[in-house]
């Protein structure tokens, strides 16, 4: 063995050929292609059991389209919040990064709020109306599963966004870390895109 | 060229289209044309936006190529699982 060879056995490559900012991203990347699995087999699953359906009632007619709409206009905002705090944080203007840091957060909690609000409105007023329920009609099943997915993302995401801010504010991660959060908290908008078009609108 | 080399997107332009597109995708469904034709431009719209959001705000139209057939690997999987389950839909 050479002596090169024997003084890196067992050490990894210092930079991913893929992401050579860092391994984080690439592992960032990695997590999001097998989470839009995860997502994509739930999303065709929805679809498969929706077309076979004789009875699947119209999702505009029953789940409410207004708040949606804006829940996802909030979440396109909140992306360039997240895209301009990177900016900030990359210029290293702290102050600015905080402020649209703090805002991506409450963004994602505002979001949380009206999913709640929403969820309470149909459990407790539109389904027994319509006489559908949780455990027996697939429309109701397949509904709740899908958007508690991504609810429990955005969960995540305002968890993981404000362990970021509280980070950075103590100088313990710098742009490459937010960079990563912000992957994630995309992700979780462009799954919400999805979403918001193939189980509300079509 | 990797994520922090490059210029910056112009970010307000992206979110004007993301906010067009969805707005597009709420007039189509009012749209009195057949349904198929409907169900077809909202998939092509979600599409775009979601490609959007990939392409600018996550950076990967500035990374490897290879990083993009990573992301592009899901969809691949979807197909595939339609594939599948199409024989098994025997609609009412």
């Amino acid at each position: 063995m050479s002596e090169v060879a024997a003084v890196h056995v067992g050490v990894e490559p210092q930079e991913t050929p893929l992401t050579p900012e860092s391994w984080g991203k690439l592992g960032m990347w990695l997590f999001l292609a097998g989470d839009a699995m995860s997502f994509g087999c739930l999303i065709v699953g929805y679809g498969i059991l929706r077309h076979a359906s004789s009875n699947w009632p119209v999702p505009s007619q029953i789940l409410g389209i207004n708040l949606t709409a804006f829940m996802t206009f909030l979440l396109i905002v909140s992306s360039v919040w997240m895209v301009l705090s990177l900016s900030a944080i990359q210029k290293g203007d702290l102050p600015k990064f905080k402020k649209f840091m703090g805002l991506v957060i409450l963004g994602g909690l505002v979001f949380l709020g009206c999913q709640a609000y929403e969820w309470t409105h149909l459990i407790t007023e539109v389904l027994p109306h319509h006489n559908l329920s949780f455990s027996k009609d697939l429309f109701a099943t397949t509904f709740f599963v899908l958007t508690g997915f991504h609810g429990m993302h955005v969960t995540g995401g305002v968890i993981y966004n404000s362990c970021v801010l509280a980070a950075v504010s103590r100088g313990r991660y710098q742009a490459k870390h937010v960079e990563i959060a912000g992957l994630y908290w995309h992700f979780v908008d462009l799954v919400w895109i999805l979403i918001f078009t193939f189980v509300y609108l079509v | 060229m990797t994520a922090t080399t490059h210029d910056e997107p112009n970010y307000m332009g992206v979110f004007w289209w993301l906010l067009v597109l969805t707005v597009l995708e709420l007039g189509v469904i009012y749209t009195p044309v057949h349904r198929l034709a409907i169900l077809a431009l909202l998939v092509v719209l979600a599409i775009s936006k979601a490609a959007l959001v990939a392409l600018y705000f996550m950076h990967l139209k500035f990374e490897r190529r290879t990083l993009g057939l990573i992301a592009l690997s899901p969809f691949v999987l979807c197909l595939f699982l339609i594939l599948m389950l199409l024989p098994d839909i025997r609609p009412h």
